[in-house]
């Protein structure tokens, strides 16, 4: 304990000198956050700096070895550190899918070179990764996915297309799941490829959402050369290392924007402020029950994940959890959307204005609609669970 | 404290399971019901209860009891809820050890060791309007020799008919829904001028209309200050709402598991019916709710053990979640029953009278979620 008093200690210090200024402001636009990679346009100086210390340190993946270019920190100086940057409301030095997705997996089913070679560039932010998953024939039927990798000597030639692809036209490298044995069962002949965006034949092209966005790409591999050394994991296999990423995806996307507390407002404090009271009541009575329900279920879904943490953590766990986390916290966020969408009336309708942030609400809702089909449909992630937990015969 | 049971509390829900399962099973409560008896529990079961120390779960060890704690309150209430085991757990063990906790050095060294033995039972008399609102009182306490004298009509005591002891919530001061002014009263059923009059309810549980006419009850008889019963109350209704949250749980966790399992069994079409995915959706969706409940209800039960400034918020949010998941649990779970759902051979619909009338105990999911709203500050 007391080592770890002294660790808090110097992490604070180091916190204190090292980040700067601006990088404790809250986070305002899409470019305050940083995503890393060769194509990176850091917004400021500042943003770079505290990406390039906290990479140096390993502290923006504090749990991976060292070795790896990891910080080397056990769970308790992990949370040690989250704390302390909580403390000074320290920014995230990088977003990355490498560092969410990619990188559990590596550390599990890479082998040596491929950690050496992968890991520590994701750390220091130097490549973004982009996900290689959904194709326009295989959505939630995943396993039906039909981009071929065909065994060439030293190489594989990749021929296909990938949709859904998120920053594909930002990634410098993909990961990505090909059929290497077209003759085996559906989930057998499956493998995990790993290359580079910028080899030739790849090709990507944006495409625009209901919210005006266009944060996914359709991707393109016409003949695409990829050394034989770039397969991960066992040729065949790699359906297991595509499950046991998804549950990854899963715990964030179910986890990170769901709950009713956190840093985010609470929807009747937005309430409050926009609708107001009266006699203490909001002066809205219908939507002040939809917003106490909502609450409510948002309230017993953040303790629910408290719980989980905790039962995971003393070996008391139920397991399978994360296809319900995925399901119930999509859900609720999609319904706190709407009814953020609801208290602002016809304001929130507003589409583009002078003003900055005017036609953001609407897009967030609108983006919200997605949390539910990515990842998994809630609809699948209700299969995995009558399957998984419940035992029910399959159909 | 981590949202998780201890060692020693996963010790006491393995004992309470085991207990109810061989002691007091769906099959007891079928009988009591068939012999429409009185009280709808069994004196052997309470007695037994007592030596295990659940009647006296929230009485401190000075007064004999085994003090072992909401939590643990609340694990034997869902063990019970699971087996719809009937006892005045609630009444005595819950709400009257709370209440007593609060009485004088003399009324907790009469009654605290008497609720701890399972020898004594007590039965709040507290709600007069049919939609739960414990400021309304209208029952009047007007000042008479050297006590009180009591007018007024309780429509809804648990357990009122068993009782040795009513605990009475009257108006000394104030308007009919003011919280000041409420005094809580230690009344005998058998005193001149109380009316009991038993109850017949959907879920077969014992309960009374016990009607106080020109009731004279002495100084020593008055609970915590004149005029101060409310904070009493307050503290008396969450710890029973909290654990009514816990019983709802265990309706929800039997209604689920035998619902589950009638779909692993029923064929229809030439196949399980548990393969048809309209029902596999609605059973994993129903896993989900019933997992939420237990969050909420184990932070409830934790956040009163604690003394949690925020606990009166925990127990509204545990007993709106659980008492929403109990109705959709058993009426999903006669829904996908079907037919054989609704007969009166089959235990599915015992559990969805017992979730209706926990629901309306102390509070529904409306009132609860508008308690919370309130708390928050809208």
């Amino acid at each position: 304990m007391a080592d770890l008093e002294s660790f808090r200690a110097e992490t604070r210090a180091w916190l204190e000198a090292n980040c700067p200024p601006e990088m404790r402001e809250p986070i305002r636009d899409d470019d305050d956050v940083c995503w890393g990679g060769r194509q990176c346009k850091f917004k400021n100086e500042a943003q770079k700096l505290w990406l390039e210390r906290m990479g140096a340190k390993g502290w923006t993946v504090p749990e991976w070895p060292s070795q790896y270019g990891g910080g080397g920190l056990d769970r308790a100086q992990a949370k040690v550190l989250s704390e302390e940057m909580r403390r000074i409301k320290a920014r995230s030095p990088l977003s990355s899918f490498g560092i969410w997705m990619l990188g559990p997996a590596l550390l599990k089913y890479g082998n040596e070179a491929q950690k050496l070679e992968h890991l520590p560039r994701i750390a220091r932010g130097e490549i973004r990764w982009c996900q290689g998953y959904s194709e326009p024939g295989a959505g939630s039927d995943l396993a039906s996915l039909r981009t071929s990798a065909e065994d060439k000597g030293d190489h594989y030639l990749v021929n296909g297309s990938k949709v859904w692809t998120s920053y594909a036209d930002k990634a410098d490298w993909i990961f990505c799941l090909v059929r290497t044995d077209p003759a085996a069962p559906k989930h057998l002949g499956i493998s995990f490829l790993l290359f580079d965006m910028a080899s030739e034949g790849v090709s990507t092209s944006p495409i625009k959402l209901i919210s005006g966005s266009s944060p996914f790409c359709q991707t393109f591999f016409d003949n695409v050369k990829v050394p034989k050394e770039n397969l991960m994991g066992v040729p065949g296999k790699g359906w297991d290392i595509a499950k046991y990423l998804l549950t990854h995806e899963r715990d964030m996307i179910g986890g990170s924007d769901s709950t009713g507390g956190g840093q985010r407002d609470s929807v009747s404090n937005i309430a409050k402020r926009l609708i107001g009271l009266d006699a203490a009541i909001l002066a809205d009575t219908a939507l002040r029950t939809d917003i106490a329900r909502h609450e409510i279920n948002a309230l017993a879904f953040s303790l629910t994940m408290e719980r989980v943490m905790a039962e995971t953590k003393s070996g008391q766990g139920t397991g399978a959890l994360s296809s319900m986390l995925k399901y119930y916290g999509t859900e609720l966020n999609k319904e706190r959307m709407q009814l953020l969408m609801s208290i602002r009336g016809s304001d929130g309708l507003t589409w583009e204005g002078e003003e900055k942030g005017e036609g953001d609400l609407a897009r967030s809702w609108l983006r919200s609609r997605a949390n539910s089909i990515e990842g998994g449909t809630s609809e699948v992630q209700l299969n995995i669970i009558a399957k998984r937990v419940l035992d029910l015969p399959g159909a | 404290m981590p949202l998780i049971l201890t060692d020693d509390q996963i010790m006491i829900r393995d004992s309470a399971e085991g207990f109810f399962k061989d002691e007091a099973p769906v099959s007891q409560h079928r009988a009591l019901r068939d012999a429409k008896d009185a009280t709808g529990f069994s004196r052997d079961v309470w007695a037994k209860m007592a030596e295990m120390g659940f009647a006296g779960v929230l009485v401190p060890e000075a007064h004999g009891g085994a003090d072992m704690g909401h939590v643990a309150a609340g694990i034997i209430l869902e063990a019970m809820g699971k087996n719809l085991s009937a006892a005045p757990m609630l009444s005595t063990a819950v709400l009257g050890a709370t209440a007593l906790k609060q009485g004088t050095a003399e009324q907790q060294a009469k009654y605290l060791p008497l609720i701890a033995q399972g020898a004594h039972l007590l039965a709040l008399a507290a709600d007069e309007a049919a939609r739960h609102k414990p400021n309304h009182v209208a029952t009047t306490a007007t000042p008479s020799g050297n006590g009180f004298k009591l007018n007024g009509v309780k429509g809804f005591v648990l357990d009122g008919a068993a009782a040795d002891t009513l605990i009475v919530a009257a108006r000394t001061g104030g308007e009919t829904d003011d919280k000041a002014g409420i005094t809580l009263f230690l009344v005998n059923p058998k005193a001149d001028g109380v009316t009991i009059d038993k109850r017949s309810m959907v879920d077969s549980r014992g309960a009374a209309r016990v009607t106080l006419k020109d009731v004279q009850v002495d100084g020593a008889d008055v609970l915590g200050g004149v005029g101060e019963g409310f904070a009493i109350l307050e503290k008396m209704l969450d710890a029973g709402r909290a654990c009514l949250a816990a019983e709802m749980l265990g309706v929800s966790g039997t209604a689920f598991s035998m619902t589950v399992d009638y779909l692993k069994q029923r064929e229809q079409f030439g196949q399980k019916i548990g393969s048809f995915q309209a029902l596999q959706h609605r059973a994993a969706h129903l896993f989900c709710e019933v997992e939420l409940a237990r969050s909420a209800t184990l932070k409830a039960l934790q956040a009163l053990d604690e003394g949690n400034d925020r606990a009166p918020m925990y127990v509204s949010l545990a007993k709106a979640k659980a008492g929403e998941v109990a109705i959709l649990a058993s009426n999903e779970g006669v829904q996908m029953h079907g037919g054989i759902g609704m007969t009166d051979a089959f235990d599915i619909g015992f559990f969805m009278k017992r979730a209706r009338a926990a629901q309306e105990t102390f509070g529904d999911a409306a009132f609860h979620s508008d308690r919370i709203a309130r708390t928050l500050g809208y």
